[in-house]
């Protein structure tokens, strides 16, 4: 059976992209074959992230106008055999595709995929609405900040009104020693104001940025806590019940405790 | 570490956390609720004109806004009374 899942944040910057290349190469690790299709026409990125930009021959809008079928536009990804990209125009612009189409073309990939991802573009315009049209359900990406936040407040109502009732929630670049110190929201928070089921907390990693700059998501890093933080997400996704992260950085006292099994 | 101290000893106000919690809910009553800041005004000058009939109110201090109780919304106006007009009150004693 194919899951379709869109993942949005209203605010731009949050980390929607970087989420969907790491969801997507978690999924695919653990053997689903996984498509990612990018919905950010004009402002595409998800090729970058991926180290997947040189090897575009055609993209989501020469599929959705029929003049070439789906197949060939997909770039398999060079890591990962069973990862597919379905990249978007840089040329053309939000308007190049609507609902309907992305509509017809998942529903001709969802007997070829177990898991596709649609990476959507920041606004609530057309560009959001044609990348939810197609979803099963929604992945809303925040970051612990008043502006991520009430945007996201704000699609969640959006996806409620499309009849998108069925959100998970990930909160992106926590900063642990702020929350600490209360000068962040914290999870308790946001799950307060947000009140939609949280299947993520990542911190703030600067592993992020280097293997955002190889083209290579940090998932595939098992020293970085942002890496350790999205494959829990994906196991999540898959149905496991998986605890959160405790990021806090541990001193020399709690290591002790933790050697001593106190 | 040393603002953790200063609060303990109250120089400090609220942590900036709680602080963007408490704007964020404000905030937010309104998005969800749709209601645009012009037709907040149009129902204050209802009420003032409903209000007037039968008290003189100061409306300069009069305050009228959203809020939020556990899952439901409710309109809250807090306006401060001059005095009852007494045409209301012998119209009262009319009934009896």
């Amino acid at each position: 059976m194919s899951e379709v899942i869109v993942i949005t944040s209203g605010k731009g910057g949050v980390g929607k992209t970087t989420t969907t290349a790491n969801i997507g190469v978690g999924l695919a690790i653990r053997g689903n074959k996984v498509a990612l299709i990018d919905t950010d026409t004009g402002l595409r990125n998800l090729d970058l992230l991926l180290g997947l930009e040189n090897r575009i021959m055609y993209d989501l809008v020469d599929v959705v106008t029929g003049r070439i079928p789906y197949k060939k536009a997909l770039v398999r990804h060079k890591k990962h055999e069973n990862l597919f990209l379905l990249p978007t125009s840089q040329i053309r612009d939000k308007s190049s595709v609507n609902g309907q189409q992305l509509v017809d073309v998942c529903n001709q990939m969802r007997g070829e995929f177990d898991y596709i991802l649609i990476d959507c573009p920041a606004g609530i315009e057309q560009g959001f609405k044609t990348a939810i049209a197609a979803a099963d359900y929604a992945i809303v990406v925040t970051m612990p900040e008043i502006s991520a936040v009430r945007d996201a407040d704000k699609i969640i109502g959006e996806l409620n009104r499309a009849d998108k009732d069925h959100i998970k929630l990930i909160v992106n670049r926590i900063r642990s020693h702020m929350v600490e110190s209360g000068d962040m929201l914290n999870m308790d928070d946001i799950n307060d104001i947000l009140a939609i089921e949280c299947i993520g907390q990542v911190p703030d990693d600067e592993m992020v940025v280097t293997s955002t700059n190889r083209g290579e998501p940090v998932i595939s890093n098992k020293k970085s806590l942002a890496g350790q933080a999205y494959n829990n997400i994906v196991g999540r996704i898959c149905g496991e019940q998986i605890p959160f992260l405790d990021f806090r950085k541990k001193s020399l006292f709690d290591k002790l405790k933790q050697i001593l099994h106190v | 570490m040393l603002k953790a101290v200063m609060r303990l000893f109250g120089h400090d106000d609220k942590p900036s956390g709680r602080i963007a919690k408490d704007r964020l809910r404000v905030v937010l009553i309104h998005d969800r609720a749709n209601i645009s800041p012009e037709v907040i005004n149009h129902i204050k000058d209802d009420i003032i004109k409903v209000i007037s009939n039968y008290m003189d109110i100061n409306q300069h201090e009069m305050e009228i806004s959203l809020s939020d109780d556990e899952n439901s919304v409710a309109l809250l106006a807090n306006i401060p009374v001059k005095r009852i007009k007494p045409q209301v009150m012998s119209s009262r004693n009319m009934h009896r």
